[in-house]
């Protein structure tokens, strides 16, 4: 027994190893971080213990301007591409012919490198002072005015991101609801082709009920990932993310980590502290919901 | 007679009605699968226009009649797109070769050996995938910072060796190997780690090549980390390598130049994806996350 013990610890020892000094400790020291006050990152010295930190940062105007940012990526891109998905899903499921080329095409994004294709969006988008962009010319087919969607207003910014996150997350979640639908049994929709069923009753009380438990799995992972908002805005507005006004939580830890505004890792740590708490608080929701209207 | 006709009518009303139903559904699939190819399209055809035509379109045209591979070239000399290119080849081969070898001896272990304590030390394996990396990411930039590993290969890629997940499918891979093939082994002769290497790899093989996929793309696009861990374009990866560009490249205005960039970058994930297809999909569907 003690010596199969010692073999399991060889074997696992890699991976100790990696986790305990890349996520163990880094998990415990971002936490003593957070509340060392006037943490010196030259002299490793602190001259206190408190929630300053985290006062700091939430009397931050970038910090309050990034939250507003995820909070609306969040509370826009999640609903819609859940929603859009579903959609497509459903069509892909109820044909046949073309249907493997339909699935390769949309699952494309995914494997992209998003901050190379967000250059193209930008492209797509921006005005200059020599072409309008594709997107503008269209617009102005329509015989409305020319935007400038990466430097203009704050909505015009907005909706691009939002345009371009719906664009990225949306494979995974075709992916997840495609194989759902499939694995709904065939008996089911025969039963109610006998009674003559109409189609709309047929999903309302089959197929939603059959495929809720990914629906609620896409909502979770959506919100999660929506929170953590950050390389698809580096993609479209630069590094430069304040500057833009378009900065989020994540781009907000990292900026004050490092680069020109960077050197302060006790406030880039309450940051991260309190969007893993926002982040945790709407996961327990979601699960309590989920828990009660879940049909498994 | 009156079964029959019950039975016609509504036949006859789906028919018109299912004609109807599959064209609007063929519109909805094509328009969208225009949204996803439209910004591939747009980033090779500006990449073959010319900066001179390109410059002069105030409306952006859709096609070109001269096109031309000049924006390539420019790509591989006016930046050192071919060294990004080269980086990210090397961290990608390096961090996912580390990671197969400790998820696999991890796999073996929860698979194969009977010690005390497993199933916690597995259920805290568990716990730590809930873990963002958005909090950890700090104190590892602390970390690689303090050993002196910043602008060094071992700083970009010892962060990301470690995959919880993997480990975990692999696991599960590795538990429905029957035992027979294990006591036979043992009566052969074999040792633990030579059944490992002969039987259980060989017979697993498919998951495995199923995680080296997955990890491939997710080093290929990894942007955050090697950012936050380089300030010499000597080890830029293709993520900070395009911000590069972007920024202080060929100068703002040479699109095309950049759009070639961009072309080059995406194009190796795009063939690894059609010809993995299937493999990708179903992995992703598994439990790969994004979004």
């Amino acid at each position: 027994m003690k010596h199969k013990g010692l073999k399991a610890f060889l074997y696992l020892l890699p991976a100790i190893l990696f986790l305990g000094v890349f996520m163990v400790y880094p998990l415990v020291d971002v936490i003593i971080y957070s509340f060392e006050e006037g943490y010196n990152s030259a002299s490793q010295t602190f001259f206190g213990v408190g929630f300053y930190n985290y006062s700091y940062i939430l009397h931050d105007p970038y910090f309050l301007q990034a939250l507003k940012n995820t909070f609306i990526i969040v509370i826009i891109t999640v609903p819609v591409s859940t929603l859009l998905s579903l959609i497509i899903s459903l069509g892909l499921s109820s044909i046949k012919p073309l249907r493997k080329l339909f699935q390769t095409i949309y699952f494309l994004p995914y494997v992209t490198n998003t901050l190379a294709v967000g250059l193209v969006f930008m492209i797509l988008f921006k005005k200059t002072a020599y072409t309008d962009g594709l997107v503008n010319a269209v617009i102005k087919l329509f015989g409305a005015q020319a935007i400038d969607f990466i430097d203009g207003p704050y909505w015009a910014k907005m909706f691009v991101m939002c345009f371009y996150t719906v664009w990225v997350v949306l494979p995974f979640k075709i992916l997840i609801l495609t194989s759902a639908l499939a694995s709904v049994k065939d008996d089911y929709y025969k039963a109610a082709k006998l009674d003559g069923t109409p189609r709309f009753r047929v999903f309302t009380h089959i197929t939603l009920p059959m495929i809720s438990p990914m629906i609620f799995y896409l909502v979770i992972t959506g919100f999660i990932g929506a929170f953590k908002a950050y390389s698809d805005e580096v993609a479209i507005f630069g590094t430069d993310l304040n500057a833009a006004g378009m900065n989020t939580v994540v781009g907000y830890i990292y900026d004050m980590l490092y680069g020109d505004s960077g050197g302060y890792p006790s406030y880039a740590s309450a940051a991260a502290v309190v969007l893993f708490i926002i982040v945790f608080t709407i996961t327990v929701i979601n699960l309590m919901i989920s828990r009660k209207k879940v049909f498994y | 007679m009156t079964v029959n006709q019950a039975y016609k009518k509504p036949k006859d009303k789906g028919k018109a009605s299912k004609i109807v139903f599959n064209t609007l559904i063929y519109t909805m699939l094509a328009v969208w699968a225009l949204i996803v190819l439209f910004p591939f399209y747009w980033m090779l055809l500006s990449s073959v226009k010319s900066y001179a035509a390109y410059s002069v379109e105030y409306i952006p045209k859709f096609f070109t009649l001269s096109p031309t591979l000049k924006n390539y070239a420019d790509a591989f000399t006016a930046v050192p797109l071919g060294r990004y290119f080269g980086n990210t080849v090397i961290f990608t081969l390096l961090t996912t070769a580390l990671m197969l070898v400790v998820t696999t001896l991890a796999a073996y272990a929860f698979a194969r050996i009977d010690f005390k304590g497993k199933n916690v030390v597995f259920s805290l394996f568990l716990a730590l995938m809930m873990i963002p990396n958005e909090l950890v990411i700090i104190t590892n930039f602390v970390t690689v910072t303090d050993l002196n590993l910043r602008n060094t290969f071992a700083g970009l890629i010892l962060p990301s060796v470690a995959s919880i997940f993997y480990i975990y499918l692999l696991k599960e891979n590795f538990e429905q190997i029957p035992d027979e093939l294990y006591r036979a082994a043992k009566i052969d002769g074999t040792t633990d780690f030579g059944y490992l290497m002969k039987v259980m790899i060989p017979v697993c093989r498919p998951t495995l090549i199923t995680i080296v996929i997955l990890k491939i793309i997710e080093c290929w696009n990894s942007y955050v980390w090697p950012r936050l861990i380089t300030d010499n374009e000597a080890y830029y990866l293709v993520s900070n390598g395009i911000q590069e560009i972007r920024e202080n490249g060929f100068g703002r205005e040479n699109i095309p130049a950049m759009m070639a960039a961009v072309v080059v970058i995406s194009l190796p994930l795009i063939i690894l994806f059609l010809i993995f297809r299937n493999k990708i999909m179903e992995g992703v569907s598994r439990g790969g996350t994004k979004g």
